[in-house]
């Protein structure tokens, strides 16, 4: 399968802090990475720097064979490299539905028209449909955003992200801050769009992590610890010692 | 249609057929003060839908707007001063020069957020303030009397008090339509995405700095042609018609309006300049009353006057 996304030897530092470590990660077309590690071992910086919010100090990033460590967020997206946040990012004084339809409109063209009503234009609405149907807030669509509870609006984090029909996703912790219940729902979703979608999984929810990802990738202090199948990473010793071991701890 | 029935329609609908019968009632009681009092109001009322587009609409905290009511107004003091009185000249130019000067203004500040911004557009705006009293031949200081007011080639007597009225009362109207159609345009939910959250707006694709910048320029031009209108009202322009304290002016029709709201900055004018007329027949000392008043607005009804009307939804 070939690499949708190469990674070679990416660094960033904050002052005297080093973030992301001569980090190297290949992503094949189809496959579905998920990116572990403890707090403060990058993850964050490494999606934002993916998404091009954040200028790497050096190394390379290659989309689709393209060398994209220079193109700005706004084209990235363009490209197909679509994320959600770990923090919750919406327009909360628009609809649910206006979310989603931006996403749409993003991917529609330039925005320089002025005259007819975006919110009657069916190509951007229906699209915008259609993504809440699949992630399960069809019936919600006209709602103030900020009425919504976390648990939805991590579901428009992630109908925002399918709209702008990406090629590849990058997740912030798309299960941070949800309950069993609604974590059950997110994974149950997640395994439908691996089946289309690329997608780089940044998650501590570990049950999550191993029930979907095709390959795992530990970070700790920003480097590359382990890298392989989720059956590899759980018996490595060196990965159970940073990391698995200590989250083993806090849960017994 | 149901949904239509609701008390902010009620609302606009008395305040808009209120606007358009007054000439007839300053007709029968004889009171000529009221028209030119709202003409007036419907002047600074478009200067301040304007400023709404930005202000409202994009989030962006302009205090340096009424820069383009002293940049229209002097496209036709100059003019006339001059001796070329027709309109066909004179607005054209005020629209342009007020666009071209919003574009300059807006490339540079719009790279800037928050308080950068506001002291940005704000230095702008002083620097066009003291340009203008500068121009010793066109009055500096003292500003400058227009003698004769903008002609349309005979067609339009601007100088008739009742027509000149219905006229800013019309533009007004059509500048409401024009914000109203923008805002639900797809450049309007792409403006009002960038006030929610412009982080969030580029990271799904927009060029944000783009649009920003086209909506600072048409907000801009539209209140140069407020200034057009003002020259032709007080057949006078002075450097303090762009003095700061103006610009507040504005940026508080706003708010007491209701920002983001279509008629929120009518209201704001109508509300601000019947309030100071009739706080300055009472005490000289009228803003010792408004500054209150505009306090209790900002903490219990931070909506302004629309918001008190109820909710806006949108599908």
């Amino acid at each position: 399968m070939p690499d949708l996304l190469q990674v070679d030897n990416l660094a960033k530092r904050f002052g005297g802090i080093v973030a992301t470590d001569e980090l190297s990660i290949n992503i094949s077309e189809g496959e579905l990475h998920a990116v572990i590690g403890p707090n403060g071992a990058g993850k964050t910086t490494l999606i934002s720097q993916l998404s091009g919010q954040l200028v790497p100090d050096s190394g390379r990033i290659r989309f689709d064979g393209n060398d994209i460590t220079a193109v700005p967020m706004h084209a990235r997206s363009a490209l197909g490299l679509a994320r959600t946040f770990q923090i919750t990012s919406l327009f909360l004084d628009l609809s649910v539905l206006d979310n989603v339809a931006l996403a749409v409109q993003a991917r529609a063209g330039h925005s320089f028209r002025f005259w007819r009503n975006a919110r009657r234009e069916p190509e951007l609405r229906e699209p915008a449909r259609a993504a809440l149907d699949r992630v399960g807030l069809g019936a919600r669509t006209h709602l103030p955003t900020s009425a919504l509870s976390h648990g939805e609006h991590r579901q428009i984090e992630l109908a925002m992200a399918l709209a702008s029909k990406p090629r590849m996703l990058l997740l912030d912790e798309p299960m941070a801050g949800l309950g069993p219940e609604e974590s059950a729902r997110m994974v149950a979703m997640l395994r439908e769009l691996k089946k289309e979608l690329t997608i780089l999984l940044v998650e501590h929810d570990m049950e999550a992590v191993f029930a979907l990802a095709d390959r795992i990738t530990v970070l700790v202090y920003g480097r590359v610890i382990a890298s392989g199948k989720p059956e590899d990473i759980r018996n490595n010793t060196q990965v159970r010692d940073a990391y698995l071991g200590e989250q083993e701890a806090v849960h017994g | 249609m149901k949904g239509w029935l609701n008390a902010r329609n009620v609302f606009i609908a008395i305040v808009l057929v209120a606007l358009t019968l007054l000439p007839v009632y300053a007709g029968i009681t004889g009171d000529r003060f009221v028209v030119t009092l709202f003409t007036r109001i419907i002047i600074l009322a478009i200067a301040a839908t304007s400023l709404n587009l930005i202000l409202g609409y994009g989030g962006m905290m302009s205090f340096g707007h009424a820069a383009y009511l002293g940049i229209g107004g002097y496209a036709v003091g100059i003019f006339a001063h001059e001796g070329i009185y027709s309109g066909f000249i004179q607005w054209p130019v005020a629209l342009i020069m007020s666009a071209l000067f919003a574009l300059v203004i807006g490339a540079l500040s719009l790279r800037t957020r928050g308080v950068y911004f506001i002291m940005i557009t704000l230095a702008f705006a002083q620097m066009a303030y003291y340009v203008v009293a500068g121009l010793a031949r066109y009055g500096g200081d003292d500003g400058l009397t227009i003698y004769k007011r903008s002609d349309f080639a005979g067609l339009v007597n601007l100088s008739n008090k009742t027509f000149f009225y219905y006229f800013c009362l019309i533009v007004l109207y059509a500048c409401i339509y024009i914000v109203w159609r923008l805002v639900n345009s797809r450049f309007g939910l792409v403006i009002q995405g960038v006030r929610s959250n412009e982080t969030r707006m580029r990271a799904i694709g927009f060029p944000t700095y783009r649009y920003r910048l086209v909506c600072f320029v048409i907000a801009g031009t539209m209140c140069g042609l407020a200034g057009a209108l003002v020259a032709n009202h007080t057949d006078f322009v002075s450097p303090a018609m762009m003095y700061w304290t103006r610009s507040g002016d504005l940026i508080v029709m706003v708010v007491l309006g209701g920002m983001g709201s279509l008629f929120g900055p009518l209201f704001g004018a109508v509300a601000l300049l019947v309030l100071e007329e009739v706080l300055s027949g009472v005490t000289e000392y009228w803003q010792i009353i408004l500054g209150p008043l505009l306090l209790l607005v900002v903490l219990f009804a931070r909506g302004g006057i629309d918001g008190l009307l109820g909710k806006v939804r949108h599908a």
